[in-house]
């Protein structure tokens, strides 16, 4: 069993943290992920940068544009990584978007991920039904997990689409907007994870988008397994640097 | 064998849609409704009358002598500078808005580089009565300010892009963040045969009308309906889709897409995409883009703001691969050189992105009896300053 689906089994809501890759310093990858660990994060998401990230909001915009000039590469994260299971065990997922994969080779890049110990992908702009036709057998031979994200937008079939290719979990996208933190979740967003909930699909739920703080935490994952932040942790780094984030997480639970 | 898309929006290995699942619904939505709605009958007269009183067309194709006499050629100019809001742009925006009406949109995004599909797009919002936010690029607007004015003349929202290199690309980046969104009320007008499938197949066939023109144009001056060539500039590749459209086929016609060199191809400040580009992923569409080795999309350089992208459309991209078109680039100096010459020698002052497919006939020599239709994508008005600028008026 992967990383991933281990950890789904556990009974607590999975608290996952994104960062960008080699922000706010080329070097501090490997630091933030094993403090995070240690820490109590349950699940680590590891932005690849993109000079075009579509969507994403301006926090994780800048982060990716000051990681780029710092001079992160694929290569140059494959190279940090290269040790970290010696160190860290939770699952550790690979976010970035699809051309950089591309010019890599995705299968050098899916064997690549593998050696290191990385236990899935999520990659916005890869379509499942591209996935699905094109990748899916080399994502599978190296037991990568892909994730895919639904939004309150995807329609029914659709989302039973997804669930019967996905073998983790399902990024569930809080509200239709790119990322960036708000604050709160409305009566409709609330009626949506109720709805998914209620589909017994066969691969749990993980919120992301907009969560930021205890109450949005609580909130998204009291009908799913679990919350992503993001862009609220990438303004923690900015304010604090990577030494703090006992603090952070204690804002979350 | 058929240079068109397929069903799946793929012209060759290129196109398709690469987008996140926030755009999926509004995406499928346009790519199950496209065909049929633009063959409802309602819509082909709608489209036809506008076109053809709003826009004043057919626009003339105009046997150019001085200048086929200088380069010892007959060259015929497809006069869409004439068009209404001066550019080819606005064929695509009058569709996408009839479009974007019968799907029950009521807020209307887009892009623009140098201001022309900015300019169209809000004229036809003003003319249906729709909300219209334009996003560009803060480089863009310094450099095309009069077509930013018209644009808030006419009502719409000008919205800055102050990501990456601050031009077109990013631009269309900030439109699609917006469309993310507004996924309900929102038809996102692109302006080049770009982006996710099916909006390069869309917009091909919107501006088709320039070919199909040109067919019946040609018959009557020259006794047939194929010139021996078609060439147009390529940013993303409108104008030049739009007047290939109807000869892609043929394989008598020549093809020749003409790119931008900036200062020169391997100066570093150059949007000769088929030259520099890879095969790779922008804007959700696969096709040849300029990067680096890691995939990271790098920056454009080209003194015409309507050329200054970083990609081209996938049927440009397929038609490159398949050598089926002729790509030549030009520097902005050749470019700003033939302007001027199209102005002294025909009296018609051209749109620099024009300029550049201009310049190509000081090498690219042509048979005397040999027929090269060019589209005249736009008019100089909105580059003056350039013009003014660059020849110290
Ligand atoms: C006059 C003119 N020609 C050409 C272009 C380039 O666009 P495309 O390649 O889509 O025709 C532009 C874009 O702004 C333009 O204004």
């Amino acid at each position: 069993m992967n990383r991933i689906q281990q950890k789904l089994q556990e009974d607590k809501k999975l608290l996952s943290i994104y960062f960008t890759a080699g922000y706010p310093q080329i070097n501090d990858t490997v630091s933030i992920i094993e403090d995070l660990e240690n820490n109590g994060v349950d699940m680590i998401e590891i932005g690849l940068p993109f000079s075009d990230p579509l969507a994403d909001g301006p926090t994780i915009q800048e982060s990716s544009t000051q990681a780029l000039r710092n001079g992160m590469t694929t290569e140059k994260l494959f190279q940090q990584l290269k040790d970290i299971r010696k160190t860290v065990n939770i699952p550790l997922i690979i976010m970035g978007y699809f051309n950089p994969m591309l010019q890599y080779g995705v299968e050098e890049f899916c064997k690549k991920c593998e050696e290191i110990g990385i236990d899935g992908l999520i990659i916005p702009d890869l379509p499942v039904d591209v996935y699905s036709e094109k990748y899916q057998a080399v994502f599978e031979k190296y037991k990568l997990i892909n994730v895919f994200l639904i939004t309150p937008q995807t329609a029914e079939e659709r989302i039973r689409f997804i669930d019967s290719v996905s073998n983790g979990f399902i990024y569930m996208v809080s509200s239709a907007s790119v990322t960036g933190a708000t604050s709160g979740f409305g009566s409709d967003t609330k009626d949506y994870f109720k709805r998914i909930s209620g589909m017994n699909l066969k691969n749990p739920q993980i919120v992301g988008f907009g969560i930021s703080d205890k109450q949005s935490f609580k909130e998204a994952t009291e009908y799913s397994n679990g919350a992503i932040i993001g862009s609220a942790y990438i303004k923690h780094l900015t304010k604090n640097g990577v030494e703090k984030n006992i603090d952070f997480v204690k804002t979350i639970r | 064998m058929t240079y068109q898309a397929d069903e799946k929006g793929y012209y060759g290995e290129f196109g398709g849609a690469y987008i996140p699942e926030m755009l999926y619904p509004n995406v499928e939505e346009l790519k199950q409704q496209y065909i049929q709605i633009m063959q409802e009958e309602s819509f082909q007269k709608e489209f036809k009358d506008l076109l053809k009183d709003y826009v004043g067309r057919p626009t003339p194709l105009y046997f150019a002598s001085r200048l086929s006499e200088k380069y010892n050629t007959k060259i015929y100019l497809k006069r869409e500078d004439l068009c209404h809001t001066g550019a080819h742009k606005v064929n695509n925006t009058i569709g996408q808005i009839l479009m974007a009406k019968r799907l029950g949109k009521n807020r209307i995004i887009a892009e623009t580089g140098a201001g022309q599909h900015g300019v169209a797009t809000a004229t036809v919002c003003a003319l249906m009565g729709i909300e219209c936010i334009v996003y560009m690029g803060e480089i863009d607007i310094d450099r095309q300010a009069p077509n930013v004015a018209r644009m808030k003349l006419l009502g719409a929202t000008v919205i800055p892009a102050k990501s990456g290199s601050r031009t077109l690309k990013d631009a269309t980046n900030e439109a699609i963040r917006d469309w993310i969104n507004h996924p309900v009320n929102t038809h996102y007008i692109i302006g080049s045969v770009v982006g996710p499938h099916p909006y390069p197949d869309m917009v091909a066939r919107f501006q088709s009308v320039i070919s199909e023109e040109i067919k019946s144009q040609l018959l009557e001056k020259e006794g047939r309906e194929a010139p021996d060539y078609v060439v147009a500039c390529v940013g993303g590749g409108s104008n030049a889709a739009g007047i290939y459209y109807h000869y892609l086929d043929n394989p008598d016609v020549g093809i020749i897409a003409v790119e931008a060199a900036g200062k020169g191809v391997l100066s570093g400040e150059s949007a000769a995409t088929s030259a520099l580009g890879k095969e790779g992923i922008i804007h959700g569409s696969k096709t040849l883009l300029m990067q680096t080795q890691d995939g990271q999309i790098t920056e454009p350089y080209s003194i015409s703001a309507g050329l200054d992208y970083p990609g081209i459309g996938p049927m440009h991209a397929n038609l490159y691969r398949t050598g089926r078109a002729e790509f030549i680039s030009i520097t902005d100096e050749d470019a700003m050189k033939a302007g001027q010459e199209l102005a002294r020698l025909e009296g018609i002052i051209p749109a620099i992105e024009t300029s550049h497919a201009l310049a190509i006939f000081e090498d690219r020599k042509f048979k005397k009896d040999d027929i090269v239709v060019l589209n005249l994508s736009g008019r100089g008005d909105k580059d003056l300053s350039t013009y003014i600028d660059y020849f110290n008026l």
